[in-house]
């Protein structure tokens, strides 16, 4: 049988698919990230804030939900001020949401936003959201939260509602509080 | 090494040399001969701890409410069971039939890269001792199950988690190295004349069987790379607190998870083809169509991962994409199934153990492709998910099909090993008790799933109470079955009745034409094949 390649080189090319295999592994995190934005796969929204204009369509009312959760083992009390606003496509709305640090030491927390049905959320921008940066709060301390958001007017015609759902992460291990002078 | 430099120089010369002697035979061994029998041994208790496991949750689910063990324990056992079945009994009791038969099949002397072969036979003692020692720990081992998804096995494992991902990095090396070698074995060392087209298909099979493994397997080990990560250098891969996405765990996982299962299928594909004919008497049918039967199923298995996935909220297109390409799968599978059956029609059938084993592979894998059709249905499988549906359709492709295709092969192959016939009626008892066993334990769980009974849970509703009785007792039965398989082993290794080259004479193949027991080293002057 007269090879075409010894067994030394064919060995060496067999070990260059598995080192691409395995960087193709970590390539798959990329991917799905880009897979998400593009199809708004698990309600995944936009991370920094929307830029662009819409144009307004008045004939059109969307009822947007909000609803707030903790993570486990997140102590804060985490709620948003009201339950639902029914908006227009294309103005920029608000809502805001309340936490409060009941612990005695502080703590620093990182919230998640999700839009469900999650065909919905690659047209739900926001302008403005407490969820792109991180949240510090001293003991006892609580804050108010904005979230500035346009619901597209492209959004598919049969959804007549659409939730936006914060999940509130303890991220104070990976992110310890810088001590505030002064306070 | 000098014995195989002389055989260089004298071709032959090398027939003399008999195998070391003493225990250093066995840890220095380069032979595929004696790899190959460690690696079968290796799995074979592999398969008796994990099948040990398999009973403490049997004996648990005996009766509804908690008796035997504690919740915690409960998951340690499933999870461990799962992982020491698929990593520790079926790859590599795979992986030791293809070191004893390819070699022999091709025309080769030996594998490829024969001390490779022999490092990546000793790297899985060192990655199932890890793995097991985690149990020994006060925390507990791996209690995530099988599939590990994350954050379970990130955020909330038990500390014994590192020893975890480091096993799963020994093994996988120990499978790649082996995927290696197989391959190299195959496309550099087939005997004048072999061409691909006329390799046997159990040849065939693990051949896709090794890229299938060098694909995969790397990215099995980047999925617990980054869990490594996550949980010891401050990553968040899988941690939605720092924007990554638990979600994203369980495509990397299926990635990997869907063409693994594939893995453990394809060689026993194989070896039922050259197992059915032998006993039909008749060639087997449509040969080609086989080969590309396995090519389209091995594709296949890279884009249907999702159907793992359907109640995560993936977007509606994707259901349907992975729905039909799952459903696709059943195409080339029914084209092998058809071919099996065909062979079998109008031949001259005998039922030695073997055969029995392979026909009994046909039916009862066939229903576990059916009732993965059902799961791949993806609105009904919101339904199905996570039940003891998918519990019946997992055990009934991967017990009479990957298990039963070893012990087809083992029973097929003992006289060529060990130069003894086995002793037949004590086959025929194992297969029969295997065969009711395995019906009694997994048919009920079809049910019990169906009315709802969620996997992996130690109690369960009253109203399920019947069918789990039945389900552990099919299940005893089995496991105190494979002790007699021991005592079959055994008692043909140290005599019986003595095995000509050929036992079967149906039987075709390279490995027929040399001697039973084959001598040491075969084909040292490579076989003319016409
Ligand atoms: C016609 C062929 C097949 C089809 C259509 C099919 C389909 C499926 C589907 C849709 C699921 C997911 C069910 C759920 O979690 O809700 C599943 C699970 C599974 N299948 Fe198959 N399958 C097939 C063949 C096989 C084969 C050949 C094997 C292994 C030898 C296998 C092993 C498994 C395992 C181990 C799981 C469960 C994994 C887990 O969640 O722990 N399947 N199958
Ligand atoms: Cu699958």
């Amino acid at each position: 049988m007269a090879a075409s390649l010894t067994t030394r080189q064919l060995t060496v090319r067999l070990v260059g698919v598995v080192l691409a295999m395995f960087a193709f592994g970590f390539a798959l995190v990329p991917i799905y990230d880009v897979m998400c934005q593009a199809f708004g796969i698990n309600g995944k929204t936009n991370t920094s804030a929307y830029q662009g204009a819409l144009k307004v369509d008045e004939t059109r009312q969307v009822k947007v939900q909000f609803v707030a959760t903790n993570a486990a083992d997140m102590v804060w009390e985490f709620q948003p001020v009201g339950d639902q606003v029914v908006v227009t496509p294309g103005r920029v709305s608000e809502m805001r949401f309340i936490a409060r640090n009941p612990s005695d030491k502080p703590m620093t927390a990182q919230a998640i936003p999700s839009v469900s049905p999650s065909k919905a959320a690659a047209y739900f921008q926001k302008t403005e959201c407490f969820c792109f940066t991180q949240q510090v709060l001293q003991p006892g301390e609580s804050i108010e939260m904005p979230v500035r958001f346009i619901v597209d007017p492209e959004l598919p015609a049969d959804v007549h509602r659409l939730t936006l759902g914060y999940t509130l992460f303890d991220i104070t291990a990976r992110m310890p509080p810088v001590p505030v002078a002064g306070r | 090494m000098s014995a195989a430099i002389d055989s260089h120089a004298h071709a032959g010369h090398d027939h003399h040399h008999g195998p070391a002697k003493g225990l250093m035979r066995w840890v220095l061994t380069t032979n595929h001969k004696d790899i190959g029998s460690m690696y079968l041994w290796f799995s074979f208790i592999m398969f008796l701890v994990g099948g040990s496991m398999a009973m403490v949750i049997r004996a648990e689910l005996f009766q509804p409410g908690l008796q035997i063990v504690q919740p915690e324990f409960f998951n340690q056992m499933t999870t461990m069971h799962g992982l020491i079945m698929v990593f520790g009994a079926v790859m590599p009791a795979f992986v030791g039939l293809a070191n004893w038969m390819i070699p022999l099949m091709i025309g080769a002397p030996d594998m490829a890269l024969p001390r490779m072969n022999n490092f990546s036979f000793w790297l899985l003692p060192a990655a199932f001792g890890i793995l097991l020692s985690t149990l020994f720990t006060e925390a507990g081992g791996p209690n995530f199950g099988w599939t590990f998804y994350a954050p379970l096995s990130t955020t909330y494992a038990p500390e014994s988690v590192t020893f975890f991902i480091f096993g799963v990095h020994l093994m996988g090396v120990s499978s790649i190295m082996g995927a290696i070698n197989v391959i190299a074995t195959i496309l550099n060392l087939r005997a004048p004349g072999m061409t691909l087209m006329k390799m046997p298909l159990f040849v065939w099979t693990w051949l896709i069987t090794a890229f299938l493994l060098i694909a995969v397997m790397p990215v099995l080990a980047g999925c617990v790379t980054m869990m490594l990560m996550d949980i010891h250098f401050g990553t968040s891969f899988f941690n939605a607190a720092g924007g990554g996405d638990p979600v994203l765990f369980q495509h990397v996982f299926w990635f990997f998870g869907h063409p693994e299962v594939y893995i453990m299928i394809l060689p026993a594909f194989g070896a039922v083809s050259a197992i059915i004919p032998a006993f039909a008497r008749k060639p087997l049918f449509g040969y080609t169509s086989m080969v590309y039967a396995t090519a389209s199923i091995a594709f296949l298995s890279f884009i249907v991962w999702a159907h793992h996935m359907f109640t995560v909220g993936i977007p509606l297109t994707g259901e349907l994409f992975f729905m039909y390409a799952t459903m696709l799968i059943a195409v080339p599978t029914g084209v092998k199934v058809f071919n099996w059956v065909t062979t079998m029609w109008r031949g001259s059938m005998t039922f030695e153990t073997p055969m029995l084993f392979a026909v009994a592979f046909v039916i009862l894998f066939t229903i576990g492709g059916f009732s993965g059709l059902m799961l791949a249905i993806a609105p009904a499988d919101f339904q199905y998910h996570d039940t003891y549906f998918v519990v019946a359709h997992f055990h009934y492709v991967l017990v009479p099909g990957a298990i039963f295709g070893i012990f087809a092969s083992a029973y097929f192959w003992l006289p060529k090993w060990t130069g003894h016939m086995y002793d037949e009626t004590l086959g025929k008892t194992h297969f029969w008790m295997s065969f009711i066993g395995m019906n009694l334990a997994f048919f009920p769980m079809h049910f019990v799933g169906l009315a709802g009974m969620p996997r992996r849970i130690p109690d369960y509703n009253l109203q399920f109470a019947d069918f789990n009785m039945i389900s552990s007792m099919g299940a005893f039965m089995f496991g105190a079955t494979q002790l007699l398989f021991l005592f079959i082993v055994i008692k043909c290794i140290r005599g019986g009745k003595k095995a000509e080259a050929k036992p079967w004479d149906g039987a075709e193949g390279l490995e027929w034409s040399v001697p039973s027991p084959a001598p040491y080293h075969t084909f040292s002057t490579p076989p003319e094949v016409k």
